[in-house]
């Protein structure tokens, strides 16, 4: 067992980014906070109510989501693959007792500490907008990391494959963006007509993004369980996957 | 396993730059258990990558308190060999044994003994000196203030300690591989392994890198060195072992080796054609082996052929010299370039 080796790892990651804190934080919560002015404020003042919330407050949680979600992608992404191969990080921790396992776990875990970070930022800016949260919202945050252990991990699998930071081009693009658009943060997945539905129901970040509309408002309607079952399903097969491809890339 | 070990920075070791060390150098405080086993055996080691056989089965030793060269042109499988030993390549074929545990399958405790000077450099640009190395420490679980206390002491044994706070990109290339090597002796390694240590540096710098390796070696540290300056590895290891195409060409003791191989002494003679052909029927007269390059004739002399020096009078330009690490390496590995 390798116990709590990768924790190590984690806090070589917490040390460094200390010294770029402002820098990454403004790149992780700019793209949420401006979209939940533009769209929410701006474009939504003149809209009409969605499942019986103004705009706003509708697409408020899954930008909380998709918070969670660049920040630890990227973070896993450019991040990971600069302390890959730039700084060559890994190799020097692979020289330590550490293994293989520990460098998924420490920067997967990292990654998603990071996204939860910014996940709690939106949420606290939220009553700024005039958002008000329901105590539930507590019980977002374990959803938020799952989700952050989630994304991270689909980040380093994309590391792992990546010759070239352009590679990730991919990613953001293929990935992600349409992650971003099409997950319910801007629209109700459930009026879509039933094969379109299941299909948007599908993607890793819409239950993520009903969780989050649920948690922040309190508002018990749909079932909640598959949805939970369905990301750390998802989350589980992403991690091993990063941790297959990663040994493959690092170990010869 | 932190008990017991030795403490080779407090024993006897100067602090300035410039500073003359080596005093009473003491003996290891405790003998380690398996005192006849050898830290590293590796025997039939083979590593093929897809048809290319990069590593073909090496069998080797390295002795406990040794410091084993390991030599050979570009390509040869040092560093796969090396990093078949740290779990880094996978073997196909062969057994290593380090500390009498099975590689790779003890990899964990292993690699907690081991030591690693990497070729690139792989310290962490956005630390400080002192914070690369406490993070480090962190790695191999050296508790908070043990760490600080021996971050504390290396920085003083590598003459680092002027520049703890600084930021790795300011730091010269000397100083960098005085970090690398710091931070390899955090976890107090029984095998220090070192990849090219002095590649790129003034001769300040390798010069302070060899006093500070000369130390620990009297201080019983077992090591295992790759280098293409053949003067560093003649300087440090007492055994060589020189690898060409995944193959252990030769291994032994470097000065018996140039002795039975080489020859006692070298004349290297510039001069036309006509002249070093003259020169080459002269030399049949001692036990030599004479080898020409381009405008250039090497005499590689078995036995002394002073003698002879009043003919080289008449070449052109001409040294005499020892045989050396080098003559026995191309001699071995042969003089044509070799690109990977």
């Amino acid at each position: 067992m390798n116990g709590f080796s990768f924790w190590t790892i984690w806090l070589r990651n917490g040390r460094v980014w200390k010294k770029h804190i402002l820098a990454t934080l403004i790149g992780n919560l700019g793209q949420p906070l401006l979209f939940l002015l533009a769209m929410g404020y701006g474009l939504g003042r003149d809209m009409a109510e969605v499942d019986g919330l103004t705009y706003l407050q509708f697409i408020a949680p899954g930008l909380v989501a998709s918070a969670v979600m660049y920040s630890a992608a990227l973070e896993t992404t450019y991040g990971s693959y600069t302390r890959l191969t730039v700084q060559k990080t890994y190799e020097a921790i692979l020289m330590t007792p550490l293994g293989v396992v520990d460098l998924v776990l420490g920067e997967i875990v990292w990654g998603a500490s990071k996204g939860v970070l910014a996940g709690v930022i939106m949420l606290l800016a939220l009553p700024l907008f005039g958002v008000i949260l329901s105590p539930w919202v507590v019980a977002l945050l374990p959803v938020l990391f799952l989700s952050g252990i989630f994304f991270s991990a689909c980040g380093l699998i994309m590391t792992a494959l990546a010759e070239n930071y352009d590679f990730f081009n991919y990613f953001t693009s293929l990935v992600i963006t349409p992650l971003f658009l099409f997950s319910g943060i801007f629209f109700p997945v459930q009026t879509m007509a039933p094969p379109v539905r299941g299909f948007l129901e599908m993607l890793p970040l819409t239950p993520i993004v009903s969780l989050a509309r649920i948690l922040c408002y309190g508002r018990f309607g749909e079932p909640i369980l598959l949805k939970i079952l369905g990301s750390l399903l998802a989350t589980g097969c992403a991690v091993w996957l990063a941790g297959y491809l990663l040994r493959r890339r690092l170990i010869q | 396993m932190q008990g017991g070990r030795r403490e080779w920075w407090r024993e006897g070791v100067g602090i300035g730059y410039h500073g003359t060390m080596i005093q009473a150098i003491s003996q290891p405080e405790s003998i380690p258990a398996a005192i006849g086993s050898p830290v590293v055996s590796v025997t039939g080691l083979t590593k093929r990558f897809g048809e290319r056989l990069a590593v073909d089965n090496i069998s080797f030793a390295i002795q406990r308190g040794r410091c084993v060269g390991f030599l050979g042109p570009n390509g040869a499988g040092k560093t796969t060999c090396i990093n078949m030993l740290l779990g880094l390549v996978e073997k196909s074929a062969g057994e290593i044994r380090i500390f009498d545990l099975e590689a790779p399958r003890f990899h964990r405790e292993i690699k907690a003994r081991i030591g690693v000077v990497p070729q690139a450099d792989s310290l962490d640009p956005d630390l400080s000196v002192q914070e690369n190395l406490r993070t480090y420490a962190g790695y191999f679980r050296i508790p908070r203030r043990l760490a600080r206390q021996r971050v504390e002491e290396l920085l003083h044994f590598f003459a680092l300690h002027n520049r703890r706070d600084e930021i790795i990109e300011h730091l010269s290339g000397g100083q960098r591989r005085r970090l690398l090597l710091a931070r390899a002796l955090l976890n107090e390694p029984e095998l220090l392994i070192l990849d090219e240590p002095t590649i790129g540096l003034d001769p300040q710098a390798r010069h302070l890198i060899w006093e500070r390796l000369a130390i620990l070696q009297a201080q019983g540290t077992t090591m295992l060195l790759t280098s293409h300056y053949l003067d560093e590895v003649s300087r440090l290891s007492q055994q060589v072992l020189i690898l060409d195409h995944g193959q252990v060409v030769v291994q032994g003791e470097p000065r018996q080796l140039i002795t039975d191989m080489v020859g006692l002494e070298v004349f290297e003679v510039d001069g036309t054609t006509a002249e070093l052909d003259a020169l080459e029927i002269s030399f049949r007269q001692c036990n030599a082996t004479q080898e020409r390059v381009g405008d250039k004739l090497y005499v590689y002399a078995r036995e002394d052929c002073s003698h002879l020096v009043k003919v080289l009078g008449e070449a052109g330009s001409w040294v005499r010299r020892p045989a050396n690490l080098e003559d026995l390496f191309i001699q071995l590995t042969g003089r044509s370039l070799r690109e990977t």
